[in-house]
């Protein structure tokens, strides 16, 4: 469903991707780790296609189709979406204003207040977007408009971090819902890029894939949970040698 | 046209006045104005009004057509009320001069929340006074449905010179809607617009108003709110329209204790306009209270959006919210927010912000599937989007939609 090969990234006039391949069928979880400042969320916003992120080199390619080039909404459109690290307030526009917007098959009132219900998010339909906000809050708003969206590729940065336990668990299981997790495997579809600082959400989500990001280059692929004890133990330090 | 009978020393007072120059807005020489208008013919039904006459009053908010939605209306073109009906008992709707007329003690209403001599306007308008609306509710009457008042500029090159009275007698409550509106071509005209509001003891108006003009229009509203105690002001004021000229900076004053005063502006500057635009209060008594609230939005004009408030008494709290959006580089959003206490147990605040529309909000909208122009459409709604704490619902409904209406000209 998504193939990156050999991308390099441009913030300004600063390289911060360099040579980056990532492959993801149709189905599959992917964890993305990787240090404070080591190019996840460019990863993501690269994917989506925010014009900040200049694609120097390389390809992205979704469901066969090279999007380098395309706007963000045409992105989308095509099925990708995302939760964000850090979303603006947009003052002015409620939530559930931007949940009917972006709902792609025009969803009632009545299934969006389900899912915000799902989301204990309730209260916050008729507040502006993201204003006053805590942290869990966004977190599960970011979700809920994924799952209002419905996108084939869900592109997730830290939706765990700065998120109590308790909270923790209630998004892993909006996670597993928006990735189709309770459908046997060979009946899943959708795909998802989970970026991960901590780990946390991994007792929740299971994941197929792992990959570091250390200093734009992903240093090391495998199986998730064995990636995370290793950091875990040894911290990222540890990736430095891999590095190199 | 009739005269009003007023004092000699009100008449004194507004001839050495008249040529005194606002320090706001740009001088405008009533010279260039006519004075006189004939006579136009009374309407028992307004709705034979001419299709596009009826027109230009429904975009400033005036209904004719399904008027028991309405508990009065008063429609005044250029110097003549040509229509006005109150259908509520305890509501009185009629043109000032037939007010002064049946009212001997109405006459001590005139000048006391707007000086005569203010500037060169209120002068004017005292010597050349035409008409005006008169609406009162008499204690404890309340309206069921808000009164319309529409003011219309007919005839090109006109000066209008009304004088509008409004009371709420103790613990009544008054809903109005007024619309200034004019003919709909592109040519010169003037509006000067006394309006002196009084509030008595329990009493709420809320008055919102949709100025709805052309570009050569010249405007000159100057309005005085007196608000006794446990009274409630509400201001919604809607400017979206192109208007050559327009300055006016309201003054409220809460003398009872616990009065409250809430402005709510909602400014649109195409190419073309230039606004001078603000409210003022003067907290004068203890526990009054007072919210400022604006959103001024350029598309190639120049507005200066001011607000002030004066804390004089205590436990009296005011805050001042003045938010600008730059649509086009053309155009310039100036805000002026003045805070003044006197005393140290007030809790007075402002907050100021101009900018574009952020690209990183767009951005967000556009990754859920919205396209960049309905993207920064969502963005200019919701910033104009001002929540009216205590306005009837269907008064909010048909402001909101009139808002609505005037975006889709803009963006
Ligand atoms: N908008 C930006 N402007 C300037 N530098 C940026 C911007 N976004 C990211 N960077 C820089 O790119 C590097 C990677 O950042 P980021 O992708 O946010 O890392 P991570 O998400 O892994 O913490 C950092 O050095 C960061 O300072
Ligand atoms: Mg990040």
């Amino acid at each position: 469903m998504l193939e990156i090969k050999q991308l390099s990234v441009k913030v300004r006039d600063r390289e911060i991707l360099h040579g980056v391949n990532l492959n993801i069928k149709a189905g599959e979880t992917h964890v993305l780790f990787g240090p404070n400042g080591s190019g996840k969320t460019t990863l993501l916003m690269t994917i989506m296609g925010l014009p900040k992120y200049r694609v120097t080199k390389g390809s992205i390619k979704f469901k066969g189709k090279d999007i380098v080039g395309l706007p963000i909404d045409e992105r989308a459109r095509l099925g990708i979406g995302a939760s964000l690290q850090r979303p603006p307030a947009v003052r002015g526009v409620k939530t559930r204003e931007i949940l009917t917007a972006c709902s792609r098959e025009q969803m009632g009132r009545e299934s969006i207040g389900r899912m915000a219900e799902k989301a204990n998010l309730t209260d916050l339909m008729d507040r502006e977007i993201n204003y006053g906000f805590s942290g869990g809050e966004i977190k599960r708003s970011e979700l809920l408009q994924l799952m209002a969206q419905g996108p084939d590729l869900a592109l997730l940065d830290e939706p765990e971090s700065g998120v109590d336990l308790v909270s923790i668990a209630l998004i892993g299981q909006l996670i597993n819902e928006l990735l189709e997790k309770e459908h046997p495997i060979r009946n899943r579809r959708r795909a998802g890029l989970i970026i991960t600082h901590t780990g946390h959400i991994l007792d929740y989500v299971n994941a197929r894939t792992g990959y570091v990001l250390f200093d734009g280059r992903i240093i090391c692929e495998g199986d998730p949970r064995e990636i995370l004890e290793t950091i875990k133990s040894k911290g990222y330090e540890e990736c430095r040698k891999c590095a190199r | 046209m009739r005269k009003i009978e007023s004092s000699k020393s009100s008449e004194d007072k507004a001839r050495a006045a008249l040529s005194k120059p606002s320090p706001l807005g740009e001088d405008i020489d009533l010279n260039n104005y006519i004075r006189s208008a004939d006579e136009l013919p009374y309407q028992d039904d307004p709705l034979q009004l001419p299709v596009e006459t009826k027109k230009q009053m429904i975009q400033a908010g005036i209904i004719l057509d399904n008027s028991n939605q309405r508990s009065g209306t008063i429609i005044q073109m250029d110097h003549s009320i040509i229509h006005s009906l109150s259908k509520q008992e305890g509501i009185e709707v009629m043109g000032t001069n037939q007010a002064l007329e049946k009212y001997d003690w109405l006459s001590n209403y005139l000048w006391k929340a707007v000086a005569v001599d203010s500037d060169k306007y209120t002068a004017h308008v005292e010597l050349n006074q035409s008409n005006g609306y008169f609406i009162r509710a008499l204690p404890g009457s309340k309206t069921l449905y808000p009164v319309q008042a529409c003011l219309y500029l007919a005839r090109s090159n006109l000066a209008q010179n009304v004088h509008n009275i409004i009371i709420a007698e103790e613990g009544s409550e008054l809903h109005i809607i007024t619309g200034c509106t004019t003919a709909p071509r592109e040519e010169p005209g003037l509006h000067l617009g006394v309006s002196e509001f009084y509030i008595k003891r329990g009493a709420k108006i809320s008055f919102t108003m949709i100025h709805n003009w052309t570009p050569e229009i010249a405007v000159r509203p100057r309005t005085g709110i007196i608000v006794e105690e446990g009274g409630v002001f509400l201001s919604n004021y809607v400017i979206m329209k192109p208007v050559h000229s327009l300055q006016m900076y309201p003054l409220a004053r809460c003398v009872g204790d616990n009065a409250t005063v809430r402005f709510n502006s909602i400014l649109v500057a195409p190419p073309g306009s230039t606004m001078d635009l603000g409210s003022q209060v003067f907290l004068n008594a203890r526990g009054a209270r007072t919210e400022i609230i604006s959103r001024a939005i350029t598309t190639g004009g120049n507005i200066v959006a001011r607000g002030y408030i004066e804390g004089n008494a205590p436990e009296v709290k005011g805050h001042l919210e003045c938010r600008g959006l730059v649509l086009r580089e053309e155009g310039t959003i100036h805000a002026i927010p003045e805070l003044k206490g006197t005393l140290s147990n007030i809790d007075l605040s402002h907050e100021a912000a101009i900018g574009k529309i952020a690209e990183e909000e767009v951005e967000y909208l556009m990754m859920r599937g919205l396209a960049r122009d309905e993207a920064t459409a969502a963005i200019v709604r919701g910033f104009l989007r001002v929540d009216i704490e205590g306005l009837p619902p269907q008064l909010s409904l048909e402001l909101q939609r009139a808002v609505k209406a005037s975006e889709e000209d803009f963006m």
